[in-house]
């Protein structure tokens, strides 16, 4: 098994048990960052993917760096509902 | 040697599983989200391994560090998990999971085999000279692709403005208390942290068009600064009525946005730079992106808290 | 001359795996939080030390072992920042603890 492959599928994985906490579990928070597992699966598949060639692929890994930026971002704006909706049953 | 780099990357990849289920399965928030932050230093580790310095850089500081710092805020005014989530039918989720991993097996496997015909990143260091830097990444965020950046930008912006709307209509009785005082060692380390972080954030962004580095891993360390500073008192609370974080969230998109119109209407095209000014239009992009990268997160991880009842 | 060198850097860099697994065996066994930071951070902070000891005098160049030593220095300081800021977290909740059992 090559390094490709060995990386691969430990995306694979990630995105999956990423997939099964976001189905499964039940608080919210854990649900966003099963979220975040799930995308550092897909990062992990594009990486790795980058790393077949002898010289590594730049297109994969700009689509990763911007990738990075657009996941915090929904986590901050996720987390925020997700304290909008605490607050809310608190006062209701 | 062979063995020793399967060793390595064996260990890494346990590690990294090990961390991601523990992450979702411990008892305890806290835990969780420090076995989070770890699992973002082991994928570091991993993106290093996998040749790929640029995320490595934006992984620690965006993935591992701010990620962990925002779920830690949330964490705080959650009172222990009080939303569950009704899970019923697990068996269905199960055999749905499972189902995916069999599709996404058989595709992901053949991916791996994937060799013929890989013109793309030959194109790319062809084409690298031409683009105004010499670093193949920082050519296809800011001159290939540059119109993916300048969207993600603006998604950057969106959440910014989404952050805000939701926050202005809910107040938190805990928020007023929710820092507690800054203690003398953590202000004395941010002081002299703080100082360092603005250094290498300025060393990432200048080394970013020749090597690993840029606009996104420049912002990211600086807006640990920034937090770091916010955290431990010595900045004030960041608030969207300041003209200044106002400016410095803006100018970024902005100036992107102008010369994206401007090469519409005075060049060839949408973002299409003119040869001999190209060096100079993405270091001025990267820049201003830098300052607002910077501010955008850092106001995401730790803005606005007491000001909201005005 | 590259015998004794040797012989040293394997006894640095075995030095600094012991203190590291002395130190995780801290973490796992210590009753609580206070006597776990302490085996973690001081045990760890040696180790790397005499790890970073061992590795300079493998590549023998100053570049590196200026490298090496800054991580070290930066590797301490978080350390000991890192554990303050535990144990202070951990006081809190004692404090917490007693005084909601105080008020049964």
């Amino acid at each position: 098994m090559t390094i490709v492959t060995a990386y691969l599928l430990a995306g694979l994985a990630l995105f999956l048990i990423g997939l099964h906490g976001l189905l499964t579990l039940q608080s919210m928070l854990r649900r966003i960052m099963a979220v975040n597992l799930m995308g550092s699966g897909v990062f992990l598949v594009l990486t790795a993917l980058a790393a077949r060639l002898p010289e590594t692929d730049p297109v994969l890994h700009a689509l990763v760096v911007t990738g990075l930026v657009v996941s915090i971002s929904a986590t901050a704006l996720a987390l925020r509902l997700h304290g909008a909706l605490e607050r809310h049953r608190e006062d209701g | 040697m062979e063995i020793a780099e399967a060793v390595l990357d064996t260990a890494l990849i346990g590690l990294l599983l090990t961390m991601a289920w523990a992450t979702l399965h411990t008892q305890r928030m806290s835990a969780a989200i420090a076995l989070f932050a770890g699992f973002g230093m082991v994928l570091a580790l991993i993106w290093a391994r996998l040749r790929a310095p640029d995320l490595a850089l934006a992984e620690a500081a965006i993935g591992a560090g701010l990620t962990s710092a925002l779920l830690l805020r949330a964490a705080s005014i959650t009172r222990e998990e009080t939303i569950r989530i009704p899970t019923s039918r697990l068996w269905l989720r199960w055999l749905f999971v499972t189902a995916v991993f069999a599709w996404l097996a058989v595709h992901v496997l053949a991916l791996s085999t994937l060799d013929g015909g890989h013109s793309l990143p030959e194109l790319v260091t062809g084409q690298t000279p031409n683009s105004g830097v010499r670093h193949p990444v920082t050519a296809v965020l800011l001159n290939f692709r540059a119109w993916d950046t300048l969207l993600e930008l603006l998604v950057l912006l969106l959440a910014l403005l989404g952050f805000r709307q939701i926050a202005r209509h809910n107040r938190h009785p805990y928020d007023a208390d929710h820092h507690p005082a800054p203690w003398p060692l953590l202000k004395a380390w941010s002081r002299s942290l703080a100082p360092l972080l603005v250094v290498t954030g300025g060393y990432l962004l200048w080394r970013g068009s020749d090597d690993p580095g840029g606009a996104f891993q420049a912002g990211a360390v600086l807006a640990a600064a920034l937090v770091l500073l916010r955290l431990s008192g010595q900045l004030p609370v960041f608030r969207w009525s300041r003209w200044t974080v106002r400016l410095a969230a803006l100018t970024g998109p902005a100036l992107f946005l102008s010369v994206a119109i401007g090469s519409a209407v005075m060049g060839e095209g949408w973002l299409n730079y003119p040869d001999n000014a190209s060096t100079l239009l993405i270091v001025l992009i990267e820049s201003a992106a830098t300052v607002s990268i910077a501010v955008t997160l850092a106001f995401l991880v730790a803005g606005e808290e007491e000001d909201i009842a005005e | 001359m590259t015998v004794a060198l040797e012989g040293l850097r394997i006894v640095l860099l075995a030095g600094g795996l012991f203190f590291f697994v002395t130190g995780s065996l801290g973490l796992l066994r210590f009753p609580d939080t206070y006597t776990r930071l302490h085996a973690v951070t001081k045990a760890d902070n040696v180790g790397l030390g005499l790890l970073v000891a061992g590795l300079s005098l493998h590549s023998l160049e100053w570049q590196s072992t200026a490298l090496m030593l800054l991580i070290w220095l930066f590797v301490m300081a978080s350390g000991a920042t890192s554990a303050q800021l535990l144990a202070r977290y951990q006081r809190e909740q004692d404090r917490q603890e007693s005084a909601s059992n105080g008020n049964r």
